[in-house]
């Protein structure tokens, strides 16, 4: 398991790479953690003429607040997710999310920013983003512009990034009182991607949900926002039938593809089910 | 395609390579540096026979480029004897029979190094959590666990907790 040849550039900034990026256009590929790179390399699924190693920009590295929001550089690890202590008390979703992606070894090295920006309808990360109302900052050659996490997925490997764009960071507001999250993830097995997972990021106010977000992961060409089954919870005094409700609109959009994890039907049930826990569990926490 | 040289700390000794930008981490420490300790499993990032200790993290050498261990620090399980003296990792594993067909091994004992590293007392459900990159197909990975109880105990008692040439 060779991958092509290619030429290596390591570049120290941003700007170097965005140049590189501008100098060598569709024949260059950014490297990030690689593990979703290089096993497509190895499988001559992607020849990049050109490989743009980004692990030496220290900064598109950290987790910090700035003016009442959370921002995540790009280049974070995942272990850097679960071991932060500013997420864990603002953004607790992530940290135990994170923890569900890959293995140990994996999590070393494999980035968030390597895991929105791939496209691959089976990371994790997107339909997180979705449900955190995420924002993405774009960086090319005529400078910085910022795409919504749900505007960011067009298809399957299909992104609003540019060929010339770097993703270099993620902002978005802390968890506000009264809310809570939960990432449902039903895998076979450590390191798999999800059979199906659900997201829910629910603020409440006594027993009535005030706000909700529900995403799912691997049932679709992207990641999906289920707006459908927000409507059904947001104003309402939530019951076991509502929340019914709200995982039989998830069902209705998924889109999955049959595989070794499952056919359609089951992965359809199982993002039922998914949805249902995620809402379950995201409601107890925002009760506190 | 011409050769890159890359230079880094292997077990302690600074290492010089020309190699492709293409080939793998674990590729040139077996072929160059003949250091053929750390196993090609699956060479897609599941197994972890590869694991190896890079920059004081546990990675999987098959799914880094040699390029990328420019100015690293990286530790084989060549590196964990020291003078002529098993890690104490390594003397657990013999003593709880953490092994049997050995291929799995020099990824475990890599991991776990690093793993009691982070966490020197783990419980039990924290090992199994850390070795969760690492397949044994033969152990059922009961005895690995205990080997690793066994020698965070050591470790603990002594005070013997760097390899040497870390």
């Amino acid at each position: 398991m060779i991958p092509p040849s290619f030429q290596y550039h390591a570049p120290g900034s941003v700007d170097d790479a965005v140049a590189l990026l501008s100098q060598y256009g569709d024949e260059a590929k950014l490297l990030a953690g690689g593990h979703s790179l290089l096993p497509m390399m190895k499988l001559r699924f992607a020849e990049p003429e050109h490989l743009v190693d980004i692990n030496n920009i220290e900064s598109l590295k950290g987790i910090r607040e700035e003016n009442g929001e959370i921002v995540i550089g790009a280049m974070t690890t995942e272990s850097a997710l679960i071991s932060s202590a500013l997420l864990q008390e603002k953004c607790p979703l992530l940290p135990e999310a994170a923890g569900l992606i890959g293995d140990p070894q994996v999590r070393n090295r494999g980035t968030i920013g390597g895991d929105i920006a791939h496209g691959d309808p089976a990371n994790d990360h997107p339909a997180l983003m979705m449900a955190l109302d995420a924002i993405f900052t774009l960086v090319g050659p005529n400078g910085s512009r910022q795409v919504a996490a749900n505007d960011f997925y067009l298809g399957t490997f299909y992104t609003a990034l540019e060929a010339d764009e770097i993703l270099t960071e993620i902002r978005f507001s802390p968890q506000s009182p009264n809310t809570g999250a939960s990432y449902h993830k039903l895998k076979r097995k450590t390191g798999d991607f999800a059979t199906a997972a659900a997201a829910a990021v629910i603020e409440m106010s006594g027993d009535t949900c005030q706000r909700a977000r529900i995403t799912l992961t691997n049932l679709g060409p992207t990641a999906l926002r289920v707006k459908d089954a927000e409507a059904v919870l947001v104003g309402q005094v939530i019951t076991d039938d509502l929340i019914d409700q709200a995982a039989q609109k998830a069902m209705d959009i998924c889109d999955p593809v049959q595989d070794l994890r499952g056919d359609v039907e089951y992965k359809t049930h199982m993002a039922g089910e998914m949805t249902r826990r995620a809402i379950k569990t995201a409601i107890e926490r925002a009760k506190g | 395609m011409s050769k890159t040289q890359v230079n880094f700390i292997l077990n302690g000794q600074p290492v010089e390579v020309l190699v492709e930008p293409r080939e793998l981490l674990i590729h040139v420490l077996r072929e160059q540096l003949l250091q053929t300790g750390s196993h090609i499993g699956c060479e897609t990032s599941h197994c972890g026979a590869c694991t190896v200790d890079f920059n004081g993290e546990s990675v999987k050498s098959c799914t880094l480029f040699a390029v990328q261990a420019q100015d690293a620090k990286v530790i084989t399980v060549e590196g964990l004897v020291s003078n002529g003296e098993l890690h104490p990792l390594q003397q657990a594993f013999m003593d709880e029979h953490g092994l049997q067909c050995g291929y799995c091994t020099p990824g475990m004992l890599m991991r776990s190094y690093r793993l009691l590293q982070e966490n020197p007392d783990p419980t039990e459900a924290e090992i199994r959590q850390g070795i969760s990159g690492n397949l044994c197909r033969c152990t059922g990975y009961q005895n690995i666990i205990k080997s690793i109880q066994k020698a965070a105990a050591v470790i603990n008692e002594s005070g013997h907790d760097e390899a040497k040439s870390a």
